[in-house]
């Protein structure tokens, strides 16, 4: 098998054709060996991360990023706060709750503004699927995806990818487990994108009530039985569960979720030996996942994701900023 | 000014399933002849050179009164649905009804709840005094099935049929979608399809027991058009109808959050539209119409889920349906019965047909000269059209409603 996942960077296509889009709206629009290209990056970044106490790499500054979270949001909208000052851009963070934003023209009136202020990169997170891309369609500067609605969250498929191919050394031919309210979730959509796409075999574990329709055509393997779903996987991958989904329209009870759908250590045992546990946080302790598993460093990757975050934000919006900054080769 | 005496030569008719050379003579306002020998004195003689000449289109089910959209795709008659109001008291209706004076018709549709909120009866008796020429749900269907019965035999003690929006509220609620691949991809939440079927067949139950006359808007789905066939063959009234767009898109026109193709119901699968373009062919679909609901940006520009449904249709009505006809899925006759013909006998006007003694309300068609849909150059006062930047063929060029040339 050609580990197409870990290549040397001399295989890319130079300039722009390693990375051919303004933006990251979602990984469906990316090929295997742009998501590849995404990591290696990142790579580097994390090396910079952990070098001690100067963090600081100056390639953006004097450019403007503005974080519009149009949702509530600490741990992602952080994470691309730090990545953006690590890389020396000024960075705003625009919170927008709901309420004050009212719904229609202003959405794409806040966008415009935005782009008046001449931003170089906006980093958007919104409450409805498909609010980003109409966003990025009218901005003049490159628009990174946060998560919109249930629709895509690409950057946390990216260090989900980027924690599994340094914990298991690939990120290809494994077999993961996705697990909790897929229905419900852009992580679940992303990662079942950028996974299957790099060659893994991916399955769903939820609930049929949390189970999203045709998941066939997603080339993932549909189960309801945890035991099962998880059985021989190299990564159990959970998702949160929102405490409104338990009030008894989508499940009876939280207790209830735990008993079927909860990961207690008896039930990782059906995984591989040596099987990953992931989680994007935040965390429902002793709903879907039980903290003994949660607090064992040798099984659980979820501080290490945090970790992966800032630096695969950081190799996004060094790439998409690479036009505006004249590097040579990406016109 | 007295009304002259109209002849129209040099056409091709259509007053059968296909078209035939001919010429029409319309006097007062209704048609007198067909291949007319004796032409009264002073007659105005318009030369169609070889066009088509049909009866008005009227429109069963739109929710604006939007003149220049139903100038432009040939429509003489539209019948108006009780949302916008809602149209549920007689001075509503009376007032909706003078909305296209003098050169459009426009037959309101009474609500047939109070509000439109599925509760109690409108008075829909009052409402027929002032002029509505049948009884509609609007964009939803009465949940309860107590109040439906009561609508439906109330409607049909006064000689109205009912007109259906048929989705099951609980399986579609919150749904933006129908099930499947596309609404999966983009995260849309989203109902299964057979949410039509089942809340066809609590009509249809319901239609059995009272008697009274249905005719479900658009059906759109390979089940409800089933159980509609299965009705048809045991002899219940009902008549269902459909928009182009559930005949030309399947849920694939969503992708990259294209509002407009935004509607009620929501596109569906492949096989669905297969199925509907099965059913216009085989005579289980009655009435084709433009469920023109022209919605600007306000409505439109926004995230998928925010925005409204609904779609501009009146300019694209005759093109399109003109496909269906190159395609050979119907023929130019069937396509008037559709356009024309049975939204005029469920209204209980008298029109739609090419025969002496109906008004003459009347198009030329040219069949064959290609356009295309732009969404920014519509006459509709708003542009939101599924169909943008498709190429058509054919349009009308003259009208006459009730023997007076309005276009």
């Amino acid at each position: 098998m050609t580990n197409s996942t870990t290549r040397p960077a001399s295989d890319y296509p130079p300039g722009g054709d390693a990375f051919r889009h303004r933006h990251l709206t979602g990984i469906a629009p990316l090929t295997p060996w742009e998501i590849s290209y995404v990591l290696d990056a990142a790579e580097e970044w994390v090396e910079l991360n952990r070098s001690g106490a100067a963090k600081h790499d100056d390639r953006l500054a004097g450019l403007t990023i503005i974080n519009a979270f149009f949702e509530n949001s600490t741990r992602t909208l952080l994470s691309f706060e730090i990545a953006g000052k690590r890389l020396g851009a000024d960075v705003v963070n625009m919170h927008a709750a709901q309420s004050s934003v009212k719904k229609g023209e202003t959405l794409i009136d806040t966008a415009m503004t935005l782009n008046a202020m001449r931003a170089d990169a906006i980093v958007i997170r919104h409450a409805s699927s498909g609010a980003v891309q109409l966003i990025a369609d009218k901005v003049d500067c490159p628009v990174l995806n946060a998560g919109d609605g249930r629709h895509e969250h690409p950057t946390q498929a990216l260090l989900d990818a980027l924690t599994i191919r340094r914990r298991l050394g690939r990120v290809e031919g494994l077999t993961i487990a996705i697990c909790g309210d897929v229905l419900h979730s852009r992580v679940a959509r992303s990662n079942i994108l950028a996974l299957t796409l790099l060659g893994n075999e991916v399955r769903v574990v939820a609930p049929p009530t949390l189970t999203p329709p045709a998941m066939e055509r997603m080339h993932v393997t549909s189960f309801t039985d945890m035991d099962e779903g998880i059985r021989d996987a190299d990564v159990v991958m959970m998702l949160r569960l929102q405490n409104e989904r338990m009030d008894g329209a989508y499940l009876p009870s939280a207790r209830e979720y735990h008993a079927l759908y909860g990961l207690t250590p008896k039930r990782l045992e059906k995984a591989k030996p040596d099987a990953i546990v992931m989680h994007p946080g935040p965390m429902n302790r002793g709903v879907e996942i039980d903290s003994s598993i949660a607090d064992d460093p040798a099984r659980s990757t979820i501080t290490e994701q945090v970790e992966m975050g800032v630096a695969v934000r950081m190799a996004c919006l060094d790439i998409l900023t690479r036009r505006q900054r004249g590097v040579p080769g990406w016109n | 000014m007295e009304l002259k005496p109209l002849h129209i030569v040099n056409t091709q008719l259509i007053d059968g399933d296909t078209p035939r050379p001919g010429s029409l003579l319309a006097v007062d306002g209704r048609i007198a002849a067909l291949d007319p020998t004796d032409i009264p004195d002073g007659t105005e003689t318009v030369d169609a050179r070889g066009q088509w000449l049909a009866p008005g289109i009227i429109d069963l089910g739109v929710f604006a009164t939007d003149k220049p959209a139903f100038h432009f795709g040939g429509i003489t008659r539209a019948a108006l649905m009780p949302d916008s109001g809602p149209l549920d008291g007689a001075g509503l209706v009376e007032r909706a009804a003078k909305g296209g004076k003098p050169d459009l018709w426009v037959h309101p549709l009474a609500a047939a709840t109070k509000g439109l909120e599925g509760r109690e009866l409108a008075e829909i008796g009052l409402m027929k005094q002032a002029g509505a020429r049948a009884v509609a749900t609007g964009r939803a269907r009465i949940a309860d099935s107590g109040v439906m019965r009561r609508v439906l035999s109330y409607a049909a003690s006064l000689g109205l049929v009912t007109i259906i929006h048929a989705e099951d509220e609980g399986l579609t609620a919150g749904a933006v979608a129908t099930d499947g691949e596309m609404a999966t991809r983009l995260g849309l939440a989203s109902a299964p399809a057979i949410a039509e079927a089942m809340a066809i067949a609590r009509d249809l139950a319901l239609v059995e027991e009272t008697g009274a006359p249905v005719h479900f808007r658009q059906v759109t789905t390979a089940r409800g058009l089933d159980l509609i066939r299965a009705a048809k063959a045991k002899g219940l009234p009902v008549l269902c109808g459909i928009t182009p767009a559930h005949l030309l898109l399947s849920d694939t026109a969503i992708g990259d959050f294209r509002t407009f193709a935004r509607l009620s119901p929501p596109l569906r699968s492949e096989d669905d539209r297969h199925a509907c373009l099965a059913a216009i062919k085989d005579g289980t679909i009655d009435i084709l119409s433009s469920g023109h609901d022209p919605r600007g940006p306000e409505d439109k520009r926004l995230p998928f889920a925010e925005a409204q449904p609904g779609m501009a249709g009146a300019e694209t009505l005759l093109a399109l349906g003109l496909g269906l006809v190159r395609d050979g899925h119907i023929s130019p006759g069937r396509l008037f019965e559709l356009l024309a013909a049975t939204p005029a006998c469920l209204l209980g006007v008298d029109a739609g047909k090419l025969a002496p003694g109906k008004e003459a309300d009347l198009i030329l068609v040219d069949d064959g000269t290609p356009w295309q849909v732009d969404a920014k150059k519509m006459a509709a006062w708003a542009g939101n059209t599924p169909f943008d930047g498709m190429p058509v063929q054919g349009r009308a060029t003259m009208m006459w409603k009730g023997g007076v040339r309005i276009r």
